[in-house]
């Protein structure tokens, strides 16, 4: 029997690192991740859980206990956002390509400056090309959900890479919530014991991790990661299914909304796709064709999948929470727009929105439909919705 | 598409907005239903205003949006009523629940913005300080909320007050919180007759 409780984003992150119960946590506080570590910790304290946590001085370090800890044979988890993650940036790449699959909530939130606390996508959006898959969660039950397959697609021989398990901050993270959890045996048993590749504390087995890589191999290590990007395609999907026999809730590389006979259709992230639902279920009681594509799984990016599904659209919007400043849109528009490329003429209109938390309403995703309806395309330049000029 | 009861709670730092806005959401919840409780977060200054949201419905809410257009509004400190249009986005005939010792019909003579609401009022302060020992017109409201739209019940809000409270509260102010909810329940009193 599964249990219903009602969770915070942040809470549904601790409980199932709780149930995970993950041999090391290094963790540094940051707004709004720091209440995800504070209830962990509460775990820790009360020994519901085995867990080394280790409270390091700084984010940096948290990254580098992390790879330490995993080049070990350990199985690691950690949270964080905005700066903190920014801090953590060089070990960020390290742990990639040490191919450590270490699992990372980040807890979107704006990067400075200026200082700001509520959520954008800069920070994981920061991280797009740094070897990590990435999933993000619309609400506190995805939370939850994607922490635990986040182990499973990262830890299997193919992947062998990190993973980032997003969530909106403060929206998502501070919203209490319904959120269905499984029991800890079927979560242990649909984990299964960690059996670390190449640990470095195997004497038996010696290895090195981080020697100087030159002209020789580092070209070919970073094709290995390249190629194990592409194997974690077939792994989420695989690991998604399998979940949802567990859960009765699968999971794919997105969610398609209402998106059979749309004629228009929307792609957001995070919380911004369930508000986006929540407009397209005010126009469809008008009659409209709309439907939301929520995009959950960004790296690897499922270009021909996501080709495949606006097969039958007139037109697309892509709304982007974070701005990519490369003077046309922002990143999950530029994948987009991509993989359309030669494949489908439909047009793809870019919005920028809700930096720094500004606020996103099923009004204005109304009118995003109103204007892929109208033919007003934003295709050479992003539209800021809901900025003040 | 399934209905939404959208409630907005305006306080002060300090007064339980937060604490009330997410344990409405809990008690909905294991009442079976779905719901949504969240605080506005800006800077947290103990005085200032702050707004704390709750939605309730039989199905999945899927809109993560802050709350606009509130079918009940809950005040926990009247003073608010000066400086905010706590009504504001307020759909046609809501309801508006007020922590203050005058009566609804005066409040609506004072404060254009309650003219065609439907106006409860309590004593919270009062309630509180009786039953806990100290002005805390969170839980209070939420008796007062049972009694004007039965969104959750009676029983529901004493029974998690006692399940979720009982490990944080002493039994002194645990019990004083349950009482001061059903005093709010049978005190509370509507401007409508």
């Amino acid at each position: 029997m599964t249990k219903t409780l009602a969770l915070t984003g942040n809470e549904a992150g601790a409980y199932a690192i709780k149930q995970i119960d993950p041999d090391v946590v290094p963790a540094y506080p940051i707004t709004p991740q720091t209440e995800l570590m504070q209830t962990f910790s509460q775990y820790v304290a009360d020994g519901a859980v085995r867990t080394e946590m280790i409270l390091v001085e700084s984010e940096h370090s948290a990254m580098s206990a992390a790879v330490g800890a995993a080049a070990g044979g350990c199985r690691v988890m950690s949270a964080t956002s905005a700066n903190g993650l920014a801090l953590m940036w060089e070990v960020v790449y390290i742990a990639a390509s040490f191919r450590l699959p270490i699992v990372l909530a980040v807890v979107n939130r704006a990067l400075s400056g200026p200082i700001n606390i509520h959520c954008d996508h800069s920070d994981s959006m920061g991280c797009r090309d740094s070897g990590w898959i990435q999933l993000y969660g619309e609400n506190p039950q995805e939370v939850y959900d994607n922490m635990i397959q986040a182990l499973r697609i990262g830890e299997h021989r193919d992947v062998l890479l990190p993973v980032m398990t997003a969530h909106d901050g403060f929206i998502t993270s501070h919203t209490v919530e319904r959120v269905d959890v499984l029991e800890d045996d079927r979560v242990k048993k649909f984990l299964g014991e960690y059996k670390p590749r190449h640990p470095l504390l195997d004497t038996a087995h010696p290895v090195s991790y981080g020697p100087l890589d030159l002209q020789d191999y580092y070209f070919e290590h970073k094709k290995q990661q390249a190629e194990a990007m592409k194997n974690a395609k077939r792994v989420i999907l695989e690991v998604g299914r399998e979940y949802g026999e567990l859960s009765g809730r699968p999971y794919g590389f997105f969610d398609e909304y209402q998106t059979e006979d749309a004629e228009f259709i929307v792609i957001a992230l995070g919380s911004t796709a369930g508000t986006a639902k929540a407009a397209v279920d005010l126009m469809r009681e008008g009659g409209e064709k709309v439907g939301v594509i929520k995009l959950r799984v960004f790296r690897p990016f499922p270009a021909p999948e996501l080709v495949e599904a606006l097969s039958g659209a007139k037109a697309v919007a892509v709304l982007d929470r974070s701005e990519g400043f490369s003077s046309i849109a922002g990143p999950v528009f530029q994948e987009v727009r991509s993989a359309l490329y030669r494949k489908s003429d439909i047009p793809v209109s870019a919005y920028v929105y809700g930096l720094g938390g500004r606020d996103i309403t099923p009004e204005m995703i109304t009118g995003v439909f109103g204007d892929l309806k109208s033919g007003r395309f934003h295709e050479e330049q992003g539209c800021h919705l809901g900025v003040r000029e | 598409m399934t209905d939404i009861i959208e409630i907005r709670w305006h306080g002060r730092g300090g007064q339980g907005a937060k604490t009330v806005a997410e344990f409405l959401a809990l008690v909905a919840l294991n009442e079976g239903k779905y719901s949504q409780g969240f605080p506005e977060y800006g800077p947290e200054r103990s005085g200032a205003p702050i707004k704390g949201y709750t939605r309730i419905s039989t199905g999945p809410i899927k809109m993560h949006s802050a709350v606009y257009n509130p079918d009940i509004v809950l005040v926990l400190d009247p003073s608010l009523l000066e400086t905010v249009d706590v009504c504001e986005g307020q759909k046609k005939g809501g309801t508006v629940i007020i922590n203050s010792s005058r009566p609804g019909t005066e409040l609506q003579e004072q404060f254009p913005f309650l003219e065609g609401k439907k106006v409860w009022t309590l004593n919270a302060d009062q309630i509180s300080t009786d039953e806990i020992g100290r002005a805390m017109p969170n839980m209070p409201l939420l008796g007062a909320l049972v009694r004007a739209t039965e969104v959750v019940q009676l029983d529901s809000v004493t029974g998690d007050i006692e399940k979720e409270f009982s490990r944080k509260f002493s039994p002194r102010v645990l019990k004083g919180n349950i009482k001061a909810v059903e005093r709010a329940h049978r005190e509370t009193e509507t401007s409508q007759g």
